[in-house]
């Protein structure tokens, strides 16, 4: 099978390949997300301690 | 053996050891993930033959039907945390059964839209009004409800309540969705895998399929253990616990 026609998917390429392309999408959003916000959620509390550390 | 056990769930409990246990856990699941859904989408995408009836439409079924079935899976696990949450008041079954709905909302959407792609060239349309599509779009509606409500409430212990009243009522609409396809003769067709008798699927196309959906399994259970240790530090960001945590220095 040559690439060409393993990406034609036998006429259907467009339709499998959008399917498959949301699908990355989303389950990458699902983990960027979460090591996003843990890092944001670090700072602040970095932030919190060196407030907390001046007013002592 | 039994002391082990409940010293588990008591540790499991305490945001703190949860925090440090699902921070060591979570790379193992979601990088098991990704290893079989490499192994799964090259067996499904290039190994598995051509169907006969739909040609290589088909292997869409490789994503649709466990983003389907984990789009009910995370509900359940959703609502069992919810009741958890309800009777025990536990801390962290409240920010487990919050965490979820993010993730069950993504597959559910993910079943949706690949089920609509498959649609398409299969039925002639990307949409229908049939019962099995309808009952999965209320479930995409069950998961954004909880998400608005949880975002709506201020306090978050009454918050991590009502997302549990919440999530419990829509389990109603898990065996709508499952037995939709039998109850309401339309145009979504009957299960193949979940038949009692032999499953109406060739194992070369069957075993990539399953293996897709441990994939998606565990992937969710990585992702699940991410959003809710960071949903734990937010809530316990100013106690002393977290202040020490060297990653916070």
């Amino acid at each position: 099978m040559s690439l060409t026609e393993f990406l034609a998917m036998g006429g259907y390429g467009a339709y499998v390949w959008s399917a498959y392309g949301i699908t990355v999408a989303v389950l990458a959003w699902q983990l960027i997300l979460p090591v996003v916000q843990r890092r944001q959620i670090v700072r602040q509390i970095r932030r919190r301690k060196r407030q907390e550390a001046r007013r002592a | 053996m039994f002391r082990a056990l409940v010293n588990f769930y008591h540790r499991l409990g305490s945001p703190p050891h949860f925090y440090r246990i699902s921070g060591r856990l979570a790379p193992w699941f979601i990088g098991l993930a990704l290893v079989l859904m490499a192994g799964g989408l090259y067996w499904g995408l290039v190994l598995a033959p051509t169907d006969y009836e739909q040609g290589d439409a088909y292997r869409i079924i490789y994503i649709h039907v466990p983003a389907a079935w984990l789009s009910m899976f995370v509900y359940m696990c959703m609502a069992v945390a919810g009741g958890l949450a309800l009777v025990w008041r536990m801390k962290m079954a409240e920010v487990m059964a919050v965490t979820a709905a993010p993730i069950g909302a993504g597959f559910t959407l993910l079943a949706l839209a690949t089920g609509s792609i498959w649609g398409k060239p299969m039925w002639g349309t990307w949409w229908v009004w049939d019962a099995r599509l309808t009952s999965e779009l209320v479930l995409l509606f069950l998961y954004l409800g909880v998400i608005a409500l949880d975002n709506a409430i201020e306090d978050r212990r009454l918050a991590g309540r009502a997302v549990g009243i919440l999530a419990l009522v829509g389990v109603v609409n898990i065996p709508i969705i499952h037995y939709s396809v039998e109850w309401w003769n339309t145009l979504h067709q009957g299960p193949t895998v979940t038949k009692f008798d032999a499953p109406s699927i060739h194992w070369s196309m069957l075993v990539p399929l399953l293996v897709m959906a441990v994939a998606f399994m565990l992937y969710f259970g990585g992702t699940w253990l991410l959003r809710a240790r960071n949903e734990v530090l937010r809530r316990e960001g100013n106690r002393r616990w977290a202040m020490e945590l060297p990653e916070a220095s």
